[in-house]
């Protein structure tokens, strides 16, 4: 599972930033997960339980998942995607590496592979809160 | 909003002691054939060794080295498959060898992804084929991999060298260092290439002639280790790039000054 690679990336810029901070402890870490990259949100929150470090060990992981929009560059067309359209195969490549959408889908208007991906790819930090600055 | 991934990258090559990118500005000088064949003939000498595809739309390694079947595997990670004895690398296993028609920021994403969930482990050398021109891939790579050090691939086309002098002063400019310049698909007797590169202060590494059996061997290893052509990559790499011991294992130089050169032989 892939998703422990994307768990390990969260907390090591977790602690990073809770460095950078100067944080004792991580209270809160809020978690937007994309939907064209079908990340599992329960393999995640059990990745990161399991590699939390100790400034980690009360944090509240939050996570929410954002849509998969896309917007065609050549027609303007802006459209969600839907998983259920596409072949398992092709749903499995696409959590692995979004960009290969470019292979797979097409503007449903123009047929254009030239699309942008608005949202929805990828796993970010929105927001790291914590307490007790180092002095 | 923060992306994880450019964290971890240092940590999935923390085992990688050396990565070396075959590039040129030019496309069609056989930066596909020289990445492919030097991973096979550093496998060959017993060193572990990845090769990693990053001409995301125009992929060649894969058809070079008759890769059809292997898949990688998933365990905590993307874990490449081990073929020829080289742990490889390609975006063909998501696009099954399909079209992949990128912009700058999709490349980016693309690169960003495979360098944060692949996982190499140890590694002696990390071999990675480029795609022609200095945009993307190019500054990706001077962001994102500290230890890449740049093989440069020209030809004695006067169109290649103009188009390779450019790499050359970005590489220069953005203090990448380049381990040096080969010349491949030499015909005649001009020096053109090795005085240009001795007059930009480039280690100039030797050059291949052109070997006009070379299409026959594509696909097929055995055939390809036996060429024209990886014999007189396999000498030039012997030569200049085998240039002192650390450990038992061959060490690259870092760049062409000799200080440096010292430096990674006691580290």
């Amino acid at each position: 599972m892939h998703e422990w690679a994307l768990a390990e990336a969260v907390v090591s810029a977790v602690s990073r930033i809770a460095d950078n901070e100067g944080f004792k402890e991580v209270v809160e870490v809020k978690l937007k997960i994309g939907e064209l990259q079908q990340v599992e949100a329960e393999i995640i929150e059990f990745a990161l339980a399991q590699l939390r470090t100790e400034k980690m060990a009360n944090t509240k992981f939050t996570i929410s998942t954002e849509k998969a929009q896309f917007k065609c560059r050549n027609c303007g067309n802006t459209w969600l995607f839907q998983h259920k359209e596409f072949a398992d195969e092709v749903s499995e490549a696409i959590h692995f590496i979004p960009e290969v959408a470019h292979t797979y889908v097409r503007c449903p208007r123009c047929g254009s592979p030239d699309f942008d991906i608005l949202g929805g790819r990828g796993i970010y930090i929105e927001s790291v809160v914590g307490v007790g600055k180092d002095v | 909003m923060y992306d994880p991934r450019v964290q971890v990258i240092d940590e999935r090559l923390a085992e990688v002691r050396d990565i070396l990118i075959v590039s040129s500005a030019k496309g069609g000088v056989g930066k596909s054939l020289t990445a492919s064949t030097l991973a096979l003939l550093f496998a060959r000498q017993g060193l572990k060794v990845g090769l990693l595809d990053l001409d995301f739309t125009s992929p060649a390694t894969h058809v070079i080295l008759g890769i059809k079947e292997a898949h990688p595997v998933e365990e905590r990670g993307i874990i490449p498959p081990k073929v020829h004895e080289i742990k490889y690398m390609s975006l063909v296993y998501y696009t099954g060898d399909h079209m992949a028609p990128f912009r700058g920021a999709d490349f980016s994403n693309c690169l960003m992804e495979i360098l944060a969930v692949t996982k190499w482990g140890e590694l002696d050398l990390l071999v990675i084929d480029m795609p022609p021109g200095i945009g993307d891939a190019t500054l990706d790579v001077i962001r994102f991999m500290k230890k890449a050090r740049f093989l440069v691939i020209a030809t004695p086309s006067i169109l290649a060298l103009s188009a390779v002098l450019k790499l050359i002063e970005l590489l220069q400019t953005t203090r990448a260092p380049i381990v040096g310049v080969i010349e491949n698909m030499k015909t005649g007797k001009s020096k053109t290439v090795e005085e240009q590169m001795r007059r930009h202060g480039v280690t100039f590494l030797g050059s291949i002639y052109y070997d006009n059996e070379i299409e026959k061997s594509i696909g097929d290893v055995h055939k390809l280790i036996k060429t024209r052509f990886a014999k007189s990559l396999k000498r030039i790499i012997s030569r200049k790039l085998f240039r002192c011991e650390d450990r038992g294992k061959p060490m690259f130089p870092p760049n062409s000054t000799a200080e440096h050169f010292h430096h990674s032989c006691h580290h």
